[in-house]
């Protein structure tokens, strides 16, 4: 066999050594001014990646060829699972999962060495360094700690099948994308770390570095909507998002991120905020490394259950402290002196940016304070407590109205010094949105924090139209005359907008979403419940055999004011070989709400049957979604800007002056 | 302090957390291979404090529930157990908790059971428990760290909880754990 198991575990040592020669050989070159050893480092990174993507390879190979005599595959694998899920089922274990992680770390040295041909060629190869390195230790966790390539002896006849909430396309997918969004926030980390061993950060540093921070964080974007719509279509608790660990371990590399994407504007525009994003860009990346693999080690308290093993955690909590020990030690000692520029007054694009990092890091704060809270309580204490819902709900929504607040406001702002009669005059139309909003919100929406927080989500997508309006001039002169505007005005003006437009968005689809309703039923077929106005009849159950379940299907129609709106079918499927039941939800959307039932629990037989169902009416759920969604593709679309492509060469020529002066 | 050490210190500020981080995070683990430190336990052991607030429902015939208030106000050491019908190991428990009962005042709270289920289960060979409560929901013994049945609890006077079993008694365990606790209350 070409791509066995052995060929995989070859390339994957293959690819180690190769980023452990990526990470020596262009920082040894860079300190000696080498041009050989710097020329080396592109070539690594793609060789680097040429390797992992043969061993990755070689997984999925072995699991679409049903060798159950590796390990991974007999665990997660077996003969009847269908030819996608035996594909994307390398990925939804703890071994192909870190296997995948550092494919998507290789992809990005490569990325790094393919499109930063106009990058300073020592800043290049320090960055590319520093990926290798990370690489390398994550190579090295791989191998030593969590083989995908152990073998099992003897053979079985069939794999143990994979978790049959886990077969499903939304969550196949959802894996790849959130890890290109976590592993992404290494290219900025790789950059950081460049700057301060060069000790210099300048304007074209930071225009280097924001198309990479913003690819990532389209990702993560993505990655959590689709983690949080999974959640909310699969686990049949009519719920999206929990406050577990998990959860908050990709949302707080989101926030510094979103922040981090923000800071790199002044310091492209303005030179200012330099050491401040740095450190955001170390932070980031840091966050996605405690929160990938702290919680499979086991520290956090979670509901998503990663094999636990505290000797592969303190093998992770080493590498961490080598990581981002080693990224925060040289900050400390190269940041201080990095000069400083950039003067503005507080009324000014500068100063709402400084205002968006200040708000976005304080939420990031409380999300980390409460989630570290509980195992710290008990390790100091004793105590064991646990944090939910209302202590984020009460701590990040005071913070999250300021930022609203800003959000309209920074983009009409001009760079330096604001005066605050063109601004008034210019939020107008925003203003007006609001208060049409919150009567509204008054009349629709119950308690305090949803009506605030659905008109500072009007607030800010009013905001963002007026900033394209006014950009576009089109109360000022003819339409013929804005569309030749809009033909050379920057589309990561558009993109910035439809992102601020996305949280709007997805912020409405909150507050409908806490204005749901919900009832759980026991009923027999036949009988008609009333909730959120329509009818919600059980016409019946039957029961039917699937490929490797039995199903119990439910036939429920809904209906309004005497007309049927649709027939819903939620089920419930029963996977007698491995122990374990799923519900299959049923969901009918229009867009402005879904209706979603579930089918639980038989209780009695024959006539006398009756059947728990739980029956919501979920306003706005779908806006959650898309919202995120929106957000990524106004982050693509700024990504496609041209000034991003070119332009960025302005350094080039002196760097390349300082390694032949050398 | 000029302006370059007030750098050098906020710069440093973001590795001194990170360490706090790390170091507790290093102990956690360590606790994990040695079993001192379980992420996942729901809630401490209310040992050596005072007992949690509750008021619970009786079980029909077996006379009126009690709370919070009825044990804080027992002038003798209260042995509390709870129990479920559908328990196995509490019903083995039962005839060691009838020979303990004729020791020390037994009070029982059944857990997560039907009211005449759990009043069946108590008078089938006669009640060992001088009071009985109903926790249907659970919540009770929540608030009591019970993580299952049957787990027992020695109350003294003034309502301090001064032992906690997570298994089955025997008359044993009463003589070796639960009597000179007893006694050195006294």
């Amino acid at each position: 066999m070409i791509f066995g198991p052995e060929e995989g575990h070859f390339a994957l040592a293959l690819a180690c050594v190769l980023a452990l020669a990526q990470f020596i050989i262009p920082l040894r070159g860079a300190a000696r001014h080498d041009r050989r050893l710097i020329a080396m480092a592109p070539l690594l990174a793609v060789s680097q990646l040429v390797a992992l993507a043969l061993s990755f390879f070689c997984l999925v190979w072995s699991a679409v060829h049903d060798d159950f005599s590796v390990q991974n595959v007999a665990a997660n694998s077996s003969i009847a699972k269908p030819l996608l899920y035996k594909i994307t089922g390398t990925w939804g274990n703890h071994e192909g999962s870190v296997l995948l992680w550092t494919l998507i770390l290789g992809l990005c040295g490569a990325a790094v060495a393919a499109f930063g041909r106009n990058l300073p060629a020592i800043l290049r190869a320090r960055a590319l360094a520093v990926l290798g390195g990370v690489s390398a230790g994550f190579q090295l966790f791989c191998l030593l700690t969590s083989d995908p390539f152990a073998r099992v002896w003897p053979v079985p006849p069939d794999g143990q099948g994979m978790n049959p909430l886990l077969q499903d396309p939304g969550l196949a997918f959802h894996p790849p994308i959130l890890y290109t969004g976590y592993v992404g926030f290494a290219v900025p980390f790789s950059f950081a770390v460049a700057a301060l061993l060069e000790g210099r950060v300048d304007a074209a540093w930071g225009r280097w570095v924001r198309p990479w921070a913003v690819a990532a964080w389209c990702f993560l974007t993505c990655g959590i909507a689709l983690g949080s719509w999974w959640s909310y279509y699969v686990l049949g608790w009519g719920g999206y998002w929990f406050w577990d660990p998990v959860e908050n371990a990709s949302l707080i590399p989101w926030l510094t991120g979103t922040a981090l994407v923000h800071s790199a504007i002044v310091v492209e525009k303005r030179e200012g905020l330099k050491i401040w994003t740095v450190l955001l860009a170390i932070a980031t990346f840091s966050f996605s490394l405690s929160g990938t693999f702290l919680v499979r080690s086991g520290i956090l308290n979670s509901v998503h259950a990663f094999a636990n093993d505290p000797a592969r955690g303190v093998f992770i909590l080493g590498l961490l402290a080598i990581v981002i020990g080693g990224s925060l030690l040289l900050f400390a000692w190269r940041a201080p002196s990095l000069m400083a520029g950039g003067l503005f007054a507080p009324l000014s694009r500068e100063g709402s940016l400084v205002l968006n990092n200040i708000l976005l890091c304080s939420i990031c704060a409380v999300v980390v304070t409460g989630t570290m809270y509980p195992p710290f309580m008990q390790l100091l204490f004793g105590k064991t407590i646990s944090v939910g819902k209302p202590f984020f709900d009460a701590t990040t929504i005071p913070l999250t109205l300021p930022l609203f607040g800003a959000m309209a406001i920074g983009t009409l702002l001009p760079w330096k010094r604001a005066h605050l009669r063109p601004l008034l005059r210019k939020l107008r139309f925003a203003a007006l949105a609001a208060t049409v909003a919150l009567g509204v919100a008054c009349w629709t929406l119950s308690g305090l924090l949803p009506i605030l927080c659905a008109v500072g989500a009007v607030w800010v997508i009013a905001g963002s139209v007026t900033d394209l309006w006014v950009r576009l001039g089109v109360s000022a002169g003819s339409f013929s005359h804005s569309l030749a505007r809009a033909r050379s005005l920057p589309r990561s003006a558009f993109g910035a907008a439809l992102a601020h437009i996305g949280v709007g968005v997805t912020v409405l689809g909150l507050c409908g979403m806490s204005q749901a309703q919900h009832a759980i039923v026991e009923v027999k077929p036949g009988a008609v419940e009333t909730l959120a106005g329509y009818q919600w009849k059980l016409l019946g159950v039957h029961e039917a055999q699937g490929p490797n379940y039995h199903a119990m299907i439910a036939d429920i129609e809904i209906s309004r004011h005497g007309h049927v709106v649709t027939v819903m079918h939620p089920s419930k499927r029963d996977f007698a070989s491995q122990h374990q039941t799923t519900t299959e939800v049923s969901i009918r959307t229009n867009l402005l709400w879904d209706l979603y039932t579930v089918i639980g629990d038989r209780h009695g037989s024959g006539a006398d049957a009756t059947y728990v169902l739980r029956l919501h009416y979920n306003p706005l759920a779908p806006w959650m979604w898309l919202g995120g969604l929106i957000m990524a593709i106004g982050g693509a679309l700024s990504l496609s800007d041209r000034r991003l492509r070119v332009g960025a060469a302005r350094r080039t020529a002196h760097m390349n002056e300082d390694v032949v002066s050398s | 302090m000029n302006d370059l050490t007030r750098r050098r210190l906020l710069t440093a500020i973001p590795i001194a957390g990170a360490g706090v981080l790390g170091l507790g995070f290093w102990k956690m683990l360590g606790g994990m291979g040695r079993g001192s430190f379980d992420p996942h336990a729901i809630n401490a052991p209310i040992l050596d404090r005072p007992l949690p607030d509750f008021t619970l429902p009786g079980l029909p015939d077996q006379g009126e529930g009690f709370g919070a208030a009825d044990l804080r106000a027992q002038t003798a050491p209260v042995l509390l157990n709870f129990f479920a019908s559908w328990c196995i190991p509490c019903v083995a428990e039962m005839p060691e908790l009838r020979r303990i009962a004729a020791r020390v005042p037994l009070w029982g709270i059944a857990y997560k059971d039907k009211p005449e289920n759990a009043a069946r289960f108590v008078a089938r060979d006669g009640s060992p428990f001088t009071r009985v409560g109903l926790d249907q929901s659970g919540m009770t013994a929540i608030e009591w760290g019970v993580s299952g049945v049957p787990e027992t609890f020695l109350i003294l006077p003034g309502g301090k909880i001064a032992w906690h079993g997570t298994a089955e008694i025997t008359e044993e365990t009463f003589n070796r754990k639960i009597a000179p606790r007893m006694k050195a209350a006294r």
